[in-house]
């Protein structure tokens, strides 16, 4: 093992040795199954809601969402079974491709008719959705190869806060407000969790307050329209107020135990905007009640707890805040998600993940949380020196 | 320099607080489920159930209202309404011009057709047609095929065969107004009518029935989804009156050219069997709607045809008050039936001089002769003696100074005046003068013809406070009759009617003229001329100027109030003729036409027997076809 450090991997620290076969067991037995299970377990019921949202039937949502699941399954775990070095090892490509791919979406989409993903044919891929990963890699990388005395010098955090606001300045652009607050908000975590000091944060806190108002002219009309009406929902109860007016009349009439599944009159009888994408939520808390949204809610609090534990128990800065990162960006996800469609948050367009409808955002964070779990595979591997396996 | 392990400890610290943090807002999260599901969630379900559930209101179909003998008086007759759904029709251009084809449609019909079906929904329908008779849509049923997207739909339109004779106790029906709404959500049903006047306005709700109603989810373009529950509904009751339709309808044209008020009741029930007012008008108008200038028209007449003057009209009574003063003398024992006054023509009190209407007098008189010969100076000494309060008293029992309850709306009360009254009303003290005015019914005194009647009746019947009404059946229900007996003296009223029939059979009565000769038919009565301007002493002292030579509407009015047959009265009858000069000459005439057609009327004894089986014979059945759609079909 000490024999490739001073040699020709001297200055490829990430050399990594070519698998055993018993090696490959070990590690994929390191795989957190509990997470992998709990993930499973909400997309299924996710699955459930579309089939329900789509009338009892499979086409067009929940029949495509197992299998994108499936897909994005088998991309989780080659992703964890492929090692936390080469994730290290690809984490700046990676980023460099993302922000590439969302430099291309935002001049193909100048034009009239703006979109926001690229067709690779069997389905749209989201550049913005994929960089909320490839920014977590990106910094975990940055902050790890610093080591804990660096971070809080300029050298560091300069670079830092490029990776973080290029690519959010973009996305704001296209406009997209729920992903640049979820990677602002991720890239955020990861700073705070490497250990830039307490003083920087509030000193940036105050800074936003500062620009809230030149932020607030630069924003559309229909974003300012969406907070104003987060903010009075009765303020326009047939325009814009309509929809979250609706979503809260859908989530509370679901009571304690729902009205039962395919049973929701709001969702089913058009009431209910978006109820197999953004809304889908809504929907589940209308037809299962209080008893089936705090189920959802535990299982996500499983994964994120997992998620932690990974972090926690990794040796390396790389892996603990890659781990970390991802949850917290999951949990972002969620929040936003569930605290949108309840009325405590401005509708901003955020999925739930593994329940909405949708590919990018599902497989980014299969992505992520195959990452998450490369770290756990190789949680004892300090990534500086020799692979350490146990 | 950090080591890595510090490193470490401030990275578990930090990851333990954001942790934390997030199970905070996690637990947050659950606390707003609890809160809307929960805490809120029957709010929310009601919202939510608000939001799919709509109620629809078909019109129930009306009750029909019919005679005592069950002859019709207000009936519903099918017309046809055809709409059109743009959706179902899919080309509404070629699907309208098919449809002129086989009923014509106006060129700017066609345009409000097309407006309407592009502003609303696809699927909401379109009239194109109303009040299509049953020819029309024959035709149009025969095309159904050929049609898609039409529909017809039956509509019931209210119709009184009697037309303006039974208008004025009967009404008419109206489209519902705004002051109208209660909230009653059948109430907003275009197509619903409710009554405006006569039994049709008292009787509404009975008549209206109960709205069919229709629960259907809709979905949030308002797309009807399914029919959750139905409920049938029932149409409204069948009302049998009190009215006899030819008698009615005899009364109102006896009347003629007149202007005023007769009731025709039966003394023992309280039946009122005619009630007209002249002048009247045709309640068939306002079924489809009245426009503008013929309502004006209508409710600016200087005769008010619309005013029910047999209820709502307030006059003098005249002489035809003198039997309740006249009871109240011999009740406080201020006379006895023996006892004479002597009347010169002029009662003095004090510089006041009081004239009989008869100059130089009818010297001495007591209560037969006081009555028949309806002198005034006699009922001047006697009404001074009694006092205006005790007048009153009596008056009050035979149903003066009240609405007498009758099942019509705007009934007035007339007024009693007593010494109270005038304090409140005028802040004065009683003139005793006022008490001699109202001794012979004038002054304040005012009474609606139905008052006279129902006195005139419970003066017939001995006694019995009989009621008046107008609605003898309601479904099959016969409404019962229960008249308490007053306290007066049995031996007072007797001779209150011999003296009503001295006014017609003795040789100084003042409507001899007017009896009836068959002796089995002979009638009782009392004439009554009421004053509307006051004779000054200079004109008295010239000659007093003969109404014929009055202007109209300075002339008196001619009232009498009369009861049939004599020995074992029936019917009891009082007639106002608005300034128709003397009692005796022009009211008396029509009340004893109107007592004899009552008792004579052959169709009355033939049907009487078959009165209640015809009545429910005729009645219509009580199936609710209420706004039954016929040829309903959907393309």
């Amino acid at each position: 093992m000490q024999r490739w450090r001073g040699s020709v991997a001297a200055n490829r620290p990430l050399a990594i040795p070519p698998p055993r076969a018993e090696e490959v067991i070990l590690r994929f037995m390191r795989i957190d199954w509990l997470l992998v299970a709990a993930i499973t377990m909400i997309m299924l019921i996710g699955a459930a809601m579309l089939y329900s949202a789509a009338g009892g039937s499979a086409s067009p949502w929940a029949g495509r969402h197992i299998i994108r699941y499936c897909v994005g399954l088998i991309v989780m775990l080659s992703v964890a079974m492929i090692g936390a070095r080469r994730c290290f090892a690809l984490a700046y490509p990676g980023y460099a491709i993302c922000f590439l791919l969302l430099i291309g979406v935002e001049i193909a989409g100048s034009g009239a008719g703006a979109t926001r993903w690229i067709d690779l044919g069997f389905m749209r891929l989201q550049p913005s959705e994929l960089m909320k990963i490839a920014l977590v890699l990106a910094l975990a990388r940055l902050l790890h190869g610093a080591g804990p005395d660096s971070t809080d010098r300029l050298y560091v955090l300069g670079p830092a806060l490029l990776l973080i606001l290029a690519p959010a300045a973009l996305v704001l652009k296209q406009p997209d407000l729920g992903t640049a607050v979820l990677i602002v908000g991720g890239g955020t975590a990861i700073l705070f969790f490497a250990g830039v000091a307490w003083w920087k944060f509030g000193l940036a806190g105050a800074a936003g307050a500062a620009i809230l108002p030149v932020a607030w002219s630069l924003l559309h009309e229909y974003q300012r329209n969406r907070i104003l009406t987060f903010l009075e929902p009765e303020r326009d109860p047939l325009g814009a107020g309509y929809h979250i007016l609706q979503s809260m009349i859908a989530m509370g009439s679901g009571g304690a135990f729902g009205k039962g599944w395919m049973q929701g009159t709001q969702a089913h009888l058009s009431f209910l905007p978006e109820k197999h994408t953004d809304f889908v939520f809504t929907m589940l808390g209308e037809e299962l009640g209080l008893a089936g949204g705090i189920f959802v809610l535990i299982l996500f609090a499983i994964v994120i707890g997992r998620l932690y534990r990974i972090g926690l128990k990794a040796e390396s800065r790389f892996g603990r805040l890659t781990a970390l990162g991802v949850a917290t960006t999951l949990f972002l996800y969620v929040f936003i998600n569930i605290a949108m469609v309840m009325g405590l948050a401005p509708v901003v367009g955020v999925p739930l993940p593994f329940v909405s409808y949708g590919g990018t955002a599902m497989l980014t964070l299969q992505i992520g949380l195959g990452l998450a779990l490369a770290v756990a595979v190789d949680r004892r591997d300090p990534l500086d020196g020799p692979r350490r396996l146990s | 320099m950090t080591s890595p392990q510090e490193d470490r400890q401030r990275f578990t610290r930090r990851a333990l607080l954001i942790g934390g943090v997030k199970a905070a807002l996690f637990a947050g999260l659950g606390a707003r489920m609890y809160q809307l599901q929960v805490l809120k969630g029957e709010r929310y379900q009601m919202l939510a159930d608000d939001n799919r559930v709509n109620v629809q209101f078909l019109a129930p179909r009306r009750g029909v209202i019919l005679d005592r003998f069950g002859r019709p008086l207000a009936l519903n007759r099918r017309t046809y309404r055809v709409l059109i759904t743009p959706e179902a029709a899919k080309d509404l251009d070629a699907a309208l011009d098919k449809l002129h084809a086989i009923v014509p449609i106006a060129p700017e019909e066609r345009e409000r057709i097309l407006r309407q079906a592009g502003r609303n929904a696809k699927f909401v329908a379109v009239t194109t047609h109303e009040h299509l008779e049953w020819e029309a849509i024959a035709r149009v049923s025969a095309h159904m095929p050929t049609l898609p997207g039409v529909d017809v739909v039956e509509i019931s339109q209210r119709i009184y065969p009697e037309a303006a004779a039974s208008a004025h106790p009967i009404g008419y029906v109206g489209p519902v107004a705004k002051e109208e709404l209660t909230g009653a959500p059948v109430l907003s049903l275009p197509d619903l009518r409710i009554g405006k006047a006569g039994v049709e306005r008292a009787h509404d709700l009975a008549l209206r029935g109960v709205a069919a109603q229709s629960k259907v989810e809709v979905n949030a373009v308002g797309r009807v989804v399914r029919e959750l529950e139905r409920d049938p509904g029932a149409s409204g009751e069948t009302l049998v009156s009190t009215i006899d339709a030819r008698l009615q309808q005899f009364v109102q044209n006896r009347m003629g050219e007149d202007t005023g008020g007769a009731v025709v009741m039966d003394v023992e029930t309280g039946d009122v069997l005619a009630l007209a007012s002249n002048p009247s008008y045709d309640p068939n108008i306002f079924t489809q709607g009245l426009d503008e200038a013929a309502w004006t028209a209508l409710s600016t007449d200087p005769a008010a045809p619309l005013n029910n003057k047999a209820i709502a009209g307030q006059y003098a009574p005249g002489s035809t008050f003198k039997m309740m003063v006249a009871l109240a003398a011999l009740e406080t024992g201020v006379i006895t039936p023996r006892k004479a006054f002597h009347c010169n023509g002029v009662h003095k009190l004090g510089a006041g001089r009081f004239h009989c209407w008869r100059r130089g007098g009818h010297g001495w008189v007591a209560l037969h002769d006081a009555i028949a010969q309806s002198c005034d100076v006699f009922f001047y000494e006697i009404s001074r003696k009694v006092g205006i309060d005790k007048i009153a008293e009596m008056s009050r029992r035979f149903g003066f100074g009240a609405p007498t309850g009758i099942d019509l709306p705007s009934e007035s009360s007339g007024l009693m005046p007593t010494k109270d009254w005038k304090r409140a009303r005028y802040k004065q003290a009683w003139h005793i003068g006022e008490t001699l005015i109202a001794g012979i019914g004038q002054g304040f005194v005012l009474a609606t013809p139905l008052q006279l009647a129902v006195m005139t009746a419970r003066l017939a019947n001995g006694g019995l406070a009989v009621e008046p009404r107008v609605l003898r059946m309601q479904g099959d229900a016969e409404l019962a009759t229960q008249a308490p007996r007053m306290d007066v003296a049995a031996s007072h009223l007797a001779a209150i009617r011999d003296a009503m029939r001295g006014v017609m059979t003795d040789y100084e009565g003042t409507a001899r003229k007017a009896q009836i000769p068959d002796r089995a038919l002979r009638m009782g009565g009392k004439t009554g001329t009421s004053q509307v301007r006051r004779i000054t002493r200079e004109e008295r002292r010239r000659g007093v100027i003969k109404n014929e030579d009055l202007p109209r509407k300075e002339r008196d009015h001619s009232l009498f109030v009369g009861y049939a047959p004599l020995d074992r009265p029936r019917y009891a009858c009082a007639v106002v003729v608005e300034h128709g000069g003397s009692g005796s000459q022009v009211a008396a005439p029509m009340a004893r036409d109107i007592l004899l057609e009552a008792q004579t009327r052959r169709s009355a004894d033939w049907l009487k027997g078959a009165a209640n089986d015809g009545a429910r014979a005729e009645a219509p059945s009580h199936a609710p076809d209420a706004g039954s759609r016929l040829f309903r079909r959907r393309g």
